[in-house]
């Protein structure tokens, strides 16, 4: 019963349990907001990668591509773990404006908008066309020309402090003009003999706003037949037409591993089946890879980084400990009177140390979640503090218009909540547990004469 | 009378830096049953430690305890938590009462420490009346909601009594009782203790105070660590 009412009454009576209960609230609260804004930072930045790339990609990073893929797409889009698949042409290519002396490298992506949409997240990524992809290379101002999709930080305008874009009603008209060099299948100059650069015009019909730095940043799109023919993959040369990449979306309930396998198994069947065909050693460097790691270069940093946030948060879990110990060990020293007494009137040991532990749970608990609460109601409020902030002090955490960062993530994971309360409470434990079992082991007298002195 | 409480060849040495104090060197001893016994010399003659020794708060270098008959040196850990909570009551020159809890709970200490939750729950009512009883035979019954801090030294020494009492403890050690207390109120601390005897309780008192001592039916003195008359 002791175990029970002393604790309490520490707790209400020593003026170093409320600090040891504040410094555990700060480190709960620390490690909850940190937490909470970097796992939603890292998820957020997963999920953007998962709506550009779609569950699956089947692709090579050689510029030539490869080729047969009709009879793949076919067979793909027949397979019961597919829902949709979306040919991909991907090159390099120099961009610059009618009458400018600026160009700019840039990446160019072919895509069938319909079915880039259905196998990715590319339909809501566009603003003017977000819900009809199907026109999304028909220029409103130009319908009889080629259009294209920029990516948003490609455009020459300029980014809103937070972090939305400037959009006329209409797009405007915008003249761009596409320099690539054609390959052969064999990775030579397809216009050697001619002018070695295919030019081309497009005009802006839309804006594709992924998330992804580098992918708004540095990507253009244009219609797969279009991005063929600039980069010689249309098989007009008599060679069979080829493509980079086909990406794919798996039917809703199949995992991304199984799903892969499937895909895997469907690639080495076709490839066995092609083996003999004149452009079969293209398949050589074609990779199926899920979507993880068909991204890994990408979100493996930020993961990276993420997994140093979670050692540095180890350590300040180790400095909380610490804390506990040293603030224990005071409290302990403090109340060694009172060990004497209770030893002395028949407590044993253990009932000593369920004291001192009844007492170390309680500091944890309140301190944790108190920090945890305060940690809680903070993040479902940051937006509108950063927001308060940069009115009345100009201060923001991130710049919106350098960051691809919309909102702070103020979503709470309430597992996470737990476990890091969780973890406070047992740093408090394992912080009170060295001196609470030296104070257990000590001898009656030996405290009741040195308090006596 | 029956002997409740003997000591045999008690012998403790306590270390002091390099230099090794011979505290007891061969008490012999024997309380009966009902007796007050006073145990009077100067100050390191080692009568605290002598009282430490019988009430099984320190283990002697060698020699031997017994509690109605029964080496006190052989019980187990589990056992001699129990002799401390139900067998003998301390009473300490400087009370010792827990300064978070209420004189009632002060009181309650080892009643609580004897039992556990579920326990506690069951004889809680019966127990906080016994303490309620104790307090109020003492003078303290309208002190129960005090904390130790709200009261005098004498107040405190009375709750530490009551509390020495709560489990009905066949011998009371009391080490200096008197001994940080005006004579007035270590007067009445005395009388109380002389009560309790009349009752029926054994008590062993140390003290350096040959007019307290006076008041025991035995006294025993101790000089340089061996018992010098009884």
């Amino acid at each position: 019963m002791l175990a029970w009412i002393l604790p309490r009454r520490y707790l209400l009576r020593r003026r170093i349990a409320l600090l040891a209960m504040v410094s555990v609230g700060l480190c709960v609260f620390i490690v909850v907001v940190v937490m909470t804004v970097m796992n939603g930072l890292v998820e957020n930045f997963r999920e953007k990668n998962h709506r550009f790339a779609g569950d699956c990609v089947i692709g090579t990073d050689s510029l030539v591509g490869f080729a047969y893929y009709e009879d793949l797409l076919e067979r793909l889009a027949a397979a019961p773990v597919v829902e949709a698949v979306s040919p991909v042409v991907r090159g390099y290519g120099l961009l610059s404006r009618p009458g400018s002396q600026q160009n700019y490298g840039t990446e160019i992506m072919g895509v069938d908008p319909v079915r880039h949409s259905r196998a990715t997240g590319f339909g809501a990524t566009l603003h003017y066309h977000r819900d009809h992809p199907a026109e999304v290379f028909v220029p409103a101002y130009a319908p009889d020309q080629p259009g294209c999709v920029i990516g948003i930080d490609r455009m020459w305008w300029t980014r809103e402090r937070d972090g939305t874009y400037q959009h006329a009603d209409q797009p405007p008209p915008m003249e761009l003009t596409i320099s690539t060099f054609p390959l052969t299948a064999k990775g030579a100059l397809a216009r050697a003999d001619l002018d070695a650069v295919l030019t081309e015009s497009f005009y802006y019909s839309d804006d594709s706003h992924s998330g992804l730095v580098k992918v708004d940043g540095n990507v253009i799109y244009l219609p797969l037949e279009r991005a063929q023919r600039l980069f010689g993959m249309a098989g007009t040369t008599g060679e069979a037409p080829r493509i980079s990449a086909i990406h794919l979306r798996f039917k809703r309930g199949v995992g991304l591993r199984e799903g892969t396998r499937a895909v895997q198994r469907l690639w080495e069947a076709f490839t066995a089946d092609y083996r003999d065909r004149p452009l079969a050693h293209l398949f050589d460097t074609v990779r199926v890879e899920d979507w993880i790691t068909n991204r890994r270069g990408t979100i493996a940093p930020m993961q990276k980084e993420q997994t140093m946030l979670i050692l540095l948060f180890l350590m300040l879990g180790v400095i909380t400990v610490f804390i506990i110990f040293v603030v224990f060990t005071m409290i302990i020293g403090h109340k060694s009177r009172d060990i004497g007494i209770l030893k002395g009137v028949g407590v044993s040991s253990l009932g000593v140390a369920r004291v001192f532990l009844v007492f170390a749970l309680l500091v944890g608990l309140i301190g944790a979640g108190v920090g945890a609460a305060v940690g809680c109601l903070f993040i479902t409020r940051i937006n509108a503090f950063e927001g308060w902030l940069y009115a009345r002090f100009h201060w923001e955490l991130w710049n919106r218009q350098v960051y691809a960062i919309g909102r702070i993530p103020d979503q709470i994971e309430w597992p996470v909540i737990g476990l890091i309360a969780a973890a406070a409470v047992a740093a408090c434990l394992i912080g009170a547990l060295v001196p609470t079992l030296q104070a257990a082991r000590r001898r009656p007298v030996e405290i009741l004469q040195v308090a006596q002195v | 009378m029956s002997k409740i409480l003997s000591a045999r060849k008690l012998f403790k040495t306590y270390r002091l830096g390099a230099a090794r104090i011979e505290v007891l060197k061969g008490v012999d001893l024997a309380v009966e049953a009902g007796q007050f016994v006073a145990v009077v010399g100067a100050s390191g003659s080692g009568k605290s430690t002598l009282l430490h020794l019988l009430g099984a708060l320190d283990r002697p270098d060698s020699g031997q305890v017994f509690f109605e008959g029964r080496p006190v040196e052989g019980f187990s850990a589990a056992r001699l938590n129990r002799f401390r909570n139900r067998s003998v009551g301390f009473v300490f020159q400087f009370y010792h009462l827990l300064d978070e809890l209420t004189v009632l709970e002060n009181t309650l200490v080892p009643a609580m420490a004897a039992t556990g939750v579920v326990g506690w729950l069951r004889s809680r009512g019966a127990q906080t009346a016994r303490a309620r009883a104790l307090l109020g035979r003492l003078g303290l019954g309208d002190r129960l909601r005090h904390k130790p801090y709200q009261l005098s030294g004498g107040e405190r020494q009375r709750v530490a009594i009551a509390r020495a009492l709560m489990n009905a403890p066949p011998l009371l050690l009391a080490d200096e009782p008197t001994g940080n207390l005006d004579s007035e109120t270590g007067r009445g601390i005395l009388e109380a203790l002389e009560a309790l005897n009349r009752d029926g309780q054994t008590i062993v008192m140390v003290t350096h105070d040959e007019r307290i001592a006076g008041r025991a039916h035995r006294v025993v003195r101790l000089v340089d660590g061996v018992i010098a008359a009884t």
